[in-house]
């Protein structure tokens, strides 16, 4: 590398190499944050396998070689392809009524990513609704809030929507807004704690100042800057419920059959423990790999975007 | 410490208040327990008579009321199902849950204090990673599968261990360690973080300086101390547990609380899944009860506020 003022300049009569911006300037956050993510190895192995599945989960009418549901019971328990007996007509095998394994455990994909998506939906605008208004109001409003968190948490979370579901009925959506109705409390306990990091900062009071709404406040000053901590818990509470989601259906008061949920094609495939065990052990890899890249993905935001609040 | 203790108190049995009455309501509101008893093939008489009978026709509150004050005298009413007092049933299976639990937290325990511990005295090691790939896994294993991983390998395959019931110590193995791991990530990660924050304190240095032996710093000055926010958070999970022991009783069919709650919900018990929803949520609220005092009593900070 040449001096910029070095005699070589000067001598031959090059032009003199500048100063170029990079080596002055440090790189512009948004490049070191992006520097960051994509040289973390949780993010990145994380969010390739989520996106992977995400894939598979949208595309499974094309992928799927058989319909999940198609009943044959001339083929029932067909080992899978690395099996003796296997074969590459259905390569994940098929379960005890003849459903090939590989097309059920492609649609399962979907239930899962759709019940732990909207749950943490529901979860994340009630937890953050609550956290938020305790944060900033502070006062009675917070006593009230974390009243309201520990009378929560008291609830045992799988026994109460064990016996709601047993009651209400069971659907996919009864699932999903039980589960939605009773895990918000990590949004809660976070966003709360996050408000009142910022709320006495310069910028929310001079928002103050010059006479900002309290929602305009909230909406415009405060969450953008807590937006990051929002989106760590949200990948762990979507990696909870899925995993709450499958625990209920593996009990046989989730989803309920022939819909393939992983839970519930573990739960159908316990029977046959001893002679197949690969019934077992095909949805839950699959739920292990899922519920795994998500939690990968959600560490790793939180080491990115908040260091400090690693441990 | 006195004025905080009863302070908290307060606040605990407002919660257990509160807790038994969205449980009560729960449970009532969202379907007819009449009809669920009934079953799909009665008439519209015998809901009726049903209801009477049980006393669903009065009004919410009424039966509310009287379900509590018979429940605070530890009177549950009876069983739908086994047509027994609920509440001998409950502190029957009781026992067992408790030595599931005990025996899980004990297996966290051994897990996950000397990994944390480890992690803490050489950071960014090998150790540090593997403690913290351990973590991460063990976040992410469904209990239910883990289990049933357990009972082929170690139950059909290797023949070590009993697969279900519980007549012997060894029953409890694999139950313990499905429903223990779950929580050695939260109290590893607590270990860890407080080992290295002791571990870099003022009188950390100064008893180096003193020249005490290595070892005698670790246990007797750093563990003692990183220990007790532990402490608190175990006694927060062991409450956790045994709301989730329910999947594992059911699995290894462990005659406990949660195979009792499993079965109650299957046949519509009424009164036995109130039941079993209040004693577990009591329990944790008095454990939570207990870290607090726990902390106050070790840290005045906390007393003040």
């Amino acid at each position: 590398m040449t001096p910029p003022n070095g005699p070589s300049a000067a001598g031959t009569g090059a032009v003199p190499s500048l100063p170029i911006a990079d080596q002055i300037l440090e790189p512009s956050p948004a490049r070191q944050l992006r520097r960051r993510v994509f040289g973390h190895a949780g993010i990145t192995i994380g969010a390739g396998v989520l996106i992977f599945i995400i894939v598979v989960a949208l595309l499974a009418p094309v992928l799927a070689p058989f319909d999940p549901l198609d009943q044959d019971l001339t083929r029932r328990i067909i080992p899978p392809v690395w099996h003796e007996t296997g074969s590459w007509t259905h390569v994940l095998g098929t379960d005890q009524f003849g459903r090939d394994y590989l097309s059920r455990l492609i649609y399962g994909a979907r239930i899962s990513l759709l019940i732990g998506f909207v749950a943490m939906l529901i979860s994340g605008v009630i937890g953050t609704t609550l956290g938020v208004a305790a944060g900033y109001f502070g006062g009675r409003v917070d006593m009230v809030v974390n009243f309201i968190i520990t009378t929560r948490l008291s609830l045992p979370v799988i026994l109460v929507a064990l016996a709601v579901v047993s009651i209400i009925g069971n659907s996919l959506w009864i699932v999903i807004w039980v589960l939605g109705f009773l895990i918000w409390d990590r949004f809660a306990v976070v966003m709360r704690s996050s408000v009142q990091q910022v709320r006495d900062l310069d910028y929310v009071a001079a928002a103050k100042a010059l006479g900002c709404s309290t929602t305009r406040i909230i909406l415009s000053e405060i969450m953008p800057n807590i937006v990051n901590n929002l989106i760590v818990v949200a990948t762990l509470e979507m990696a909870h419920a899925i995993l709450l989601e499958a625990a209920l259906s593996y009990l046989g008061l989730g989803v309920q059959p022939p819909a393939p949920s992983w839970g519930l094609m573990i739960s159908e495939g316990k029977g046959m423990i001893f002679f197949d065990p690969w019934l077992i052990g095909i949805p839950g890899a699959a739920l292990f790999a899922m519920v795994l890249a998500i939690n990968l993905l959600g560490d790793g935001l939180r080491d990115v975007t908040a260091p400090e609040n690693r441990n | 410490m006195l004025n905080y203790a009863l302070k908290r108190l307060g606040v605990a049995i407002l919660v257990a208040t509160t807790v038994s009455i969205v449980t009560f309501s729960l449970l009532h509101l969202t379907g007819d327990p009449a009809m669920a008893l009934a079953g799909a093939a009665a008439t519209e008489d015998d809901i009726e008579n049903i209801r009477r009978v049980y006393g669903y026709d009065r009004p919410f509150l009424v039966q509310y009321a009287d379900w509590l004050i018979k429940a605070v005298q530890g009177d549950f009413g009876r069983s739908h199902y086994l047509k027994t007092e609920v509440a001998d049933v409950v502190f029957d299976r009781l026992p067992t849950t408790m030595i599931l639990g005990a025996s899980a937290i004990t297996f966290a325990f051994i897990l996950s204090i000397p990994l944390g511990v480890l992690a803490a005295i050489k950071p960014n090691t090998i150790f540090d990673r593997l403690a913290l790939t351990l973590a991460v896994v063990g976040q992410a294993l469904p209990s239910f599968w883990f289990a049933l991983i357990m009972i082929f390998w170690l139950g059909i395959e290797w023949r070590l261990l009993p697969i279900s019931g519980t007549e012997s110590w060894q029953n409890f193995i694999m139950p313990a360690v499905a429903l223990g791991y779950y929580v050695t990530p939260a109290i590893m990660r607590l270990t860890r973080a407080g080992m290295l924050e002791v571990l870099a304190s003022d009188y950390i240095r100064t008893a180096r300086a003193k020249g005490i032996r290595p070892g005698a710093i670790l246990f007797k000055h750093a563990l003692r101390n990183a220990i007790i926010p532990v402490v608190a958070l175990s006694a927060v999970q062991f409450g956790f547990m045994l709301g989730g022991s329910i999947v594992i009783e059911t699995i290894f069919a462990i005659n406990g609380l949660g195979f009792l709650a499993w079965e109650s919900i299957q046949r519509a018990d009424l009164p036995m899944m109130q039941a079993i929803v209040l004693v577990l949520a009591c329990f944790y609220i008095v454990l939570t009860y207990l870290a607090d005092m726990l902390n106050a009593f070790l840290d005045p900070r906390i007393r003040v506020v």
